[in-house]
């Protein structure tokens, strides 16, 4: 008969209807800016830099060795390397960013510069809302807004975070019998901290 | 089986349906590019007898955004991201095409828990892709909504997966040359697992709403009529080419990756109508729910990642590779030509949309303008990898 067809149809229409005041499965709406659905661990939007302590210019682990920049498939990364060098998180004289941009508008948050980066200093950020008023300046983040603590980063990402501080550690201590003068107290202790 | 065809009559042409009373002049409609379903920016500038399509010229090259030329000018790493742009719906099997291909020309193993997890993403993938297409297809027909929200909401659940995977919803970014960026949890693969195991139950639900409806017979069956010589001779690859009859797959005619352990059917049309093109997607899915279940059983522990592939500075040797796989939409291939330094020195995408798009006017030539929608839809098109 002509149009049982579509009363079939209906049918699985009224019962997806009725459903989705009983079943959760069948209603899976977020009312975005009330309710959030948690982000997952992965997740990633823009890249940070992470400091070590609490002082974003000494504790800055990014040693300006521009690998990042050269391998940002959109050229998205300007890093100007400094003139002097200052002790990095593991003591070390080395080279910091005297200037370090990401054009957040160019960025395809491809993760590429975080996999490519050997000082564990980029990682990823979950904040995505950022729109601004202003397409120039307001989405060109400079040094300072990118530096972000490792606290931070132990925030968004606990279980990466948890494993690069072990890393670290671990790198810090195939170092020590090397160098045993430990010349900045104040860097090395809150290694332990985040174990 | 041989796929090739030396010679081929033009393709037939409908009869006229309607006799031009009027000896009117054809009338000549812009469709596109700004039209809802158009699935993008794609213009078509049709010659019209009153509604008969008498002429329909495909315009491309709105989304063209220079995708080769910048492959040829990053490193082959940097090349990786791009390609999650070409096809937005399946960022995983573009990853695995490329990756596939840099393979070859490197001579680079991937570990067999690479392999697995590479099949589990690209198998749902093509569960995400076909039933986002059957929603958009019945949206082009006028069931506005319904339909297309039933299988967004199974594509959310295989979505959210992706994103936990690998941080992002559809610009994945995930595989590499060597092996897959992250290893997938306990955790992630039983509930990959579990939401596999439910979607028979949505495909059940879906049939039921759209296959015996009398309205999408009437507008699919013996509309744009495509046949298996016109098919293979234009390289029409995918379930487009499938519904036709030909029985050929890449993933049974390569075998690439591991696709030869797995035990799964090809399903075939018989007609080459928009029906068969809607169904073949539906038999499709159930058949990627063989395969993933096979593959959740199957997978072994191990590395995901080929510890010898040096991904930053990668330099294949001098040579040249084309690695192709069965996406969702038919044969994607990429070509490399590598002269041995750190960018390719060649690179081609073989986009399985753009070469099925380009039989556009034969399958529409005599039906109305209201079928150009639904052909169009069951063309299964993403501008993204139409222009590049």
């Amino acid at each position: 008969m002509v149009g049982t067809g579509i009363l079939k149809g209906m049918a699985v229409t009224a019962r997806n209807f009725v459903g989705s005041y009983f079943e959760k499965e069948r209603l899976i709406t977020v009312q975005y800016p009330e309710e959030r659905s948690p982000l997952p661990e992965n997740y990633r939007n823009f890249p940070i830099l992470i400091y070590d302590t609490d002082d974003a210019e000494a504790g800055l682990r990014c040693v300006a060795c521009k690998i990042c920049e050269k391998e940002c498939p959109p050229q998205c990364i300007y890093i100007v390397k400094s003139e002097d060098k200052k002790p990095d998180y593991m003591g070390k004289p080395q080279f910091y960013p005297a200037v370090f941009d990401i054009d957040i508008s160019v960025c395809m948050s491809c993760q590429i510069c975080v996999e490519v980066c050997p000082f564990e200093a980029i990682k990823m950020d979950k904040v995505f809302e950022l729109s601004t008023r202003e397409r120039f300046d307001a989405l060109l983040q400079r040094k300072d807004e990118l530096s972000k603590s490792n606290t931070y980063y132990h925030n968004v990402h606990p279980i990466e975070a948890a494993e690069v501080d072990a890393k670290l550690a671990e790198a810090a201590a195939k170092k020590k019998p090397a160098a045993p003068a430990a010349q900045s107290p104040a860097v090395t202790s809150p290694k332990p901290s985040p174990t | 089986m041989t796929t090739t065809i030396q010679t081929l009559e033009p393709a037939e042409r409908p009869l006229q349906i309607m006799s031009s009373r009027l000896e009117g002049e054809l009338l000549e409609v812009s469709m596109g590019p700004q039209h809802p379903s158009t699935h993008g920016v794609f213009r078509m500038n049709v010659a019209l007898d009153g509604e008969i399509v008498r002429k329909l010229k495909p315009v491309f090259g709105y989304l063209h955004r220079n995708h080769e030329k910048i492959g040829e000018s990053t490193s082959y790493l940097g090349s990786m991201p791009y390609t999650d742009r070409l096809d937005y719906f399946c960022s995983m099997t573009n990853n695995w095409a490329y990756a596939l291909s840099v393979e070859k020309l490197a001579d680079i193993e991937v570990p067999e828990r690479a392999e697995y997890l590479r099949i589990i993403l690209a198998e749902l993938t093509r569960l995400q892709n076909h039933a986002s297409l059957l929603g958009f297809l019945l949206s082009d027909m006028g069931a506005w909504g319904t339909p297309l929200m039933y299988a967004f909401r199974e594509r959310e659940k295989i979505l959210d997966l992706f994103e936990s995977l690998s941080g992002s919803r559809m610009m994945c970014d995930y595989m590499r040359f060597g092996g897959c960026r992250v290893d997938a949890s306990a955790d992630w693969l039983a509930q990959a697992k579990k939401i596999v195991e439910r979607f028979p139950k949505f495909l059940d639900e879906f049939e039921k709403l759209i296959v015996e409806n009398e309205i999408l017979i009437a507008r699919t069956q013996h509309v744009g009529k495509l046949s298996a010589e016109l098919a293979i001779s234009a390289g029409i690859t995918g379930p487009m080419l499938r519904a036709c009859g030909v029985n050929y797959d890449i993933r049974k005619v390569d075998g690439y990756g591991i696709y030869p352990r797995f035990k799964f059917r090809i399903p075939l049309g018989e007609h080459g109508d928009t029906y068969d093109r809607l169904m073949m997607r539906a038999l499709e899915m159930r058949e990627s729910i063989a395969i993933l279940k096979q593959a959740f059983e199957q997978i072994p522990a191990g590395p995901v990642m080929n510890p010898k592939v040096k991904i930053r500075a990668f330099r294949p040797p001098v040579g040249e590779a084309y690695g192709r796989i069965e996406a969702p939409k038919g044969e994607l291939g990429f070509y490399l030509i590598s002269d041995g330094s750190p960018n390719p020195y060649r690179y081609r995408v073989r986009p399985p949309s753009f070469i099925n798009l380009t039989i556009l006017e034969d399958l529409c030539l005599g039906h109305t303008v209201a079928d150009v929608m639904v052909i169009l839809g069951s063309v299964d098109i993403v501008m993204g990898e139409v222009d590049r």
